[in-house]
């Protein structure tokens, strides 16, 4: 028979056509916004919001902001690379939800007998929420600037502190493939979802400094990487500070290593997880 | 002889301790209709997403179109097309959309992956719907468009998981008839179904389907003859239905038997049905015996079924719907012993 005839591609090509294939979901995935932009502007409420809360409620109550922030603006010169790298994490939970949906649908039963990469549809999947979720990040620096947020330390700082947004956001895009493919069950995918960031989220320098902490959350807010980016998304955003907790260079190498770790963990994992549906 | 293009030796599958197949043999012909009949929870759905590749059996082995469907997977996928239980169309996308996507997939350029989509669609009839969303077509119109979907990469093999489930007699009927046309081009189909009649109407060879195993396969009329072949049933007033049953004697298979009550006269004519009804049309005319009533009657797949398994197929469904909608593999069912 033909079989005989027939060899699998080679790696390169194989690298080529799963890029393609990844691209074409991502287009598919990116038509929903377009032919349902309501969804992008339900999308914005709740960072919007969080920004609006933050700012207005905390405000003057939050302790231990360093005074040389303070004296930039205030809080919210705090808050905003912090809440943008929270918008990062909390946006990528799409990720999870749109996989569980594309499952329950049946869609990824036909994405597994088309010809297609089987890393396609996750890749296509992370791709477009990171498209998404770079809208959603001008947005979310169009309201800082209008509540007093401003950069202070330069154009290339500037887009330095988005490329690091981006990669946060893409790395727990993966993340949250694989939530999904372990979960399954749409709602179940959305509990765990939030459950898991929510915390981490929460311990951590984000949205208030380490040092009011109570002592044990200390010791995982100091070590957790949403502290080492928002941090380090501070320095980009207006320069060194006094509660860094290291180095631009440092903060650089453990933000990249955290995302890197990430990525070489989950994707391979999310791949498995796909390949081995039932 | 030519292999065929899809064979299955001992297949098995189980998950967790639910066997939802149990030893499938399956050899289907290039170019013919092969169905697959059973009820939920018989094991047509896994065995299809074992054959598409969707899952790998616990043990025995599987070949289409030459590639062994776990080793070679990679290569068998761009000669197979799906149609799944559900639609599986992107709502927000339109149908031109929809298809051209999948054309992508299959890795057809740009340019021929649209001529590929409008050429299905003109097809399937959804032409003037091209430039609609999918959310706005109705349900026949979805599970086209995913038929069509199905068929963009010109598969030489061709699954259909209940592809009529849920849809409505006309949209049926429109169908049957793509699945005939197929047929016709030369597409080799494999289609799984629990309705009886659809089998019957467009399959050239049934496997009946029951708990994870095949326990009968042959054409539509193997299948019947099985039971028996046909039945002429005739009605006659009541004083003539002995007569007449002396009359008809050693016309058919068998002798008459009456039912006096009912005024009804049933003789086995095996396949000579046509000549047996016209001479006892000119034998009771004869005798002057009026006719009230007379029919040959074909036994259905439904006969088929309850005396291979000893329970109707329809029964079965019965039990499965009363239990959760759940998807097939979850299921278990337990035989009714009769």
């Amino acid at each position: 028979m033909s079989a005989v005839a027939v060899r699998p591609p080679g790696i390169a090509t194989r690298a080529a056509i799963s890029v393609q294939d990844s691209l074409v979901v991502a287009r598919r995935n990116l038509m929903q916004i377009v032919r349902i932009p309501a969804v992008l502007v339900f999308e914005l409420v709740q960072p919007v919001m969080f920004v609006l809360l933050f700012v207005y409620v905390f405000a003057d109550n939050v302790a231990n902001v360093p005074p040389e922030i303070v004296a930039l603006g205030g809080y919210v010169m705090f808050l905003m690379p912090g809440i943008i790298i929270q918008n990062a994490i909390f946006g990528a939970t799409t990720t999870a939800i749109g996989i569980a949906e594309d499952l329950k649908a049946g869609f990824v039963d036909r994405f597994r007998s088309l010809p297609m990469a089987r890393s396609a549809m996750l890749a296509g999947r992370a791709t477009s929420d990171l498209i998404k979720n770079f809208i959603l990040l001008l947005v979310v620096i169009g309201i800082g600037y209008l509540v007093g947020f401003s950069f202070e330390n330069g154009l290339l700082n500037a887009i330095l502190m988005i490329v690091l947004v981006m990669a946060v956001s893409f790395a727990f895009s993966w993340v949250m493939a694989w939530i999904a493919l372990s979960v399954k069950k749409l709602e179940a995918v959305q509990a765990a979802a939030f459950t898991g960031i929510f915390p981490l989220v929460f311990m951590s320098s984000a949205l208030v400094p380490v040092e009011g902490m109570a002592e044990w959350v200390q010791v995982i807010a100091r070590n957790n990487p949403i502290t080492h980016w928002a941090n380090l998304a501070r320095y980009f955003a207006f320069g060194e500070f006094s509660t860094m907790g290291g180095t631009p260079e440092q903060l650089m190498l453990w933000s990249a290593l955290w995302i890197v770790g990430i990525v070489a963990v989950f994707i391979p994992l999310s791949i498995r997880l796909y390949n081995k549906l039932t | 002889m030519d292999q065929p293009i899809i064979s299955t030796d001992a297949l098995k599958k189980s998950f967790g301790d639910v066997q939802a197949v149990k030893g499938v043999d399956l050899a289907v012909d290039e170019g013919k209709v092969f169905g697959l009949l059973g009820p939920n929870g018989a094991g047509k759905t896994t065995t299809i997403r074992i054959l598409t590749t969707l899952l790998q059996p616990d043990d025995g082995t599987a070949s289409v179109a030459g590639f062994d469907v776990v080793r070679d997977a990679i290569l068998l996928r761009p000669v197979i097309g799906l149609a799944g239980q559900f639609a599986a169309v992107d709502e927000n996308l339109t149908g031109l959309e929809n298809l051209e996507m999948v054309g992508r997939l299959y890795h057809l350029p740009r340019k021929e992956a649209r001529r590929r989509a409008e050429e299905v669609l003109e097809r399937f009839e959804l032409a003037d719907a091209a430039h609609r969303t999918a959310k706005t077509y109705s349900g026949g119109m979805r599970r086209r468009l995913d038929v069509g979907a199905s068929l963009v990469g010109r598969p030489r093999v061709l699954f259909m998981d209940e592809p009529t489930t849920g849809l409505d007699p006309r949209s049926r009927l429109v169908l049957w008839e793509l699945i005939r046309d197929l047929q016709a081009g030369g597409t080799t189909l494999l289609l799984c179904t629990q309705y009886l009649e659809e089998a019957d109407q467009l399959c050239d060879r049934i496997g009946v389907i029951d708990l994870g195993t095949v326990i009968a396969e042959g054409t539509s009329t193997e299948l019947k003859d099985k039971v028996g072949g046909e039945v002429l049933e005739l009605h006659v007033a009541a004083e003539h239905v002995s007569g007449a049953a002396d009359r008809l004697r050693g016309l058919g298979s068998d002798e008459p038997a009456v039912d006096a009550d009912l005024r009804l006269i049933r003789i086995p004519v095996g396949s000579e049905g046509p000549r047996v009804l016209l001479e006892t049309v000119r034998r009771l005319d004869d005798a002057d015996v009026p006719i009230e009533e007379i029919a040959l009657h074909r036994p259905t797949l439904d006969d088929v079924f309850l005396s291979l398994t000893g329970h109707a197929a329809e029964m079965a469904l019965e039990e499965e719907a009363a239990s959760e909608p759940e998807p097939e593999k979850k299921k278990r069912r337990k035989r009714k012993d009769r």
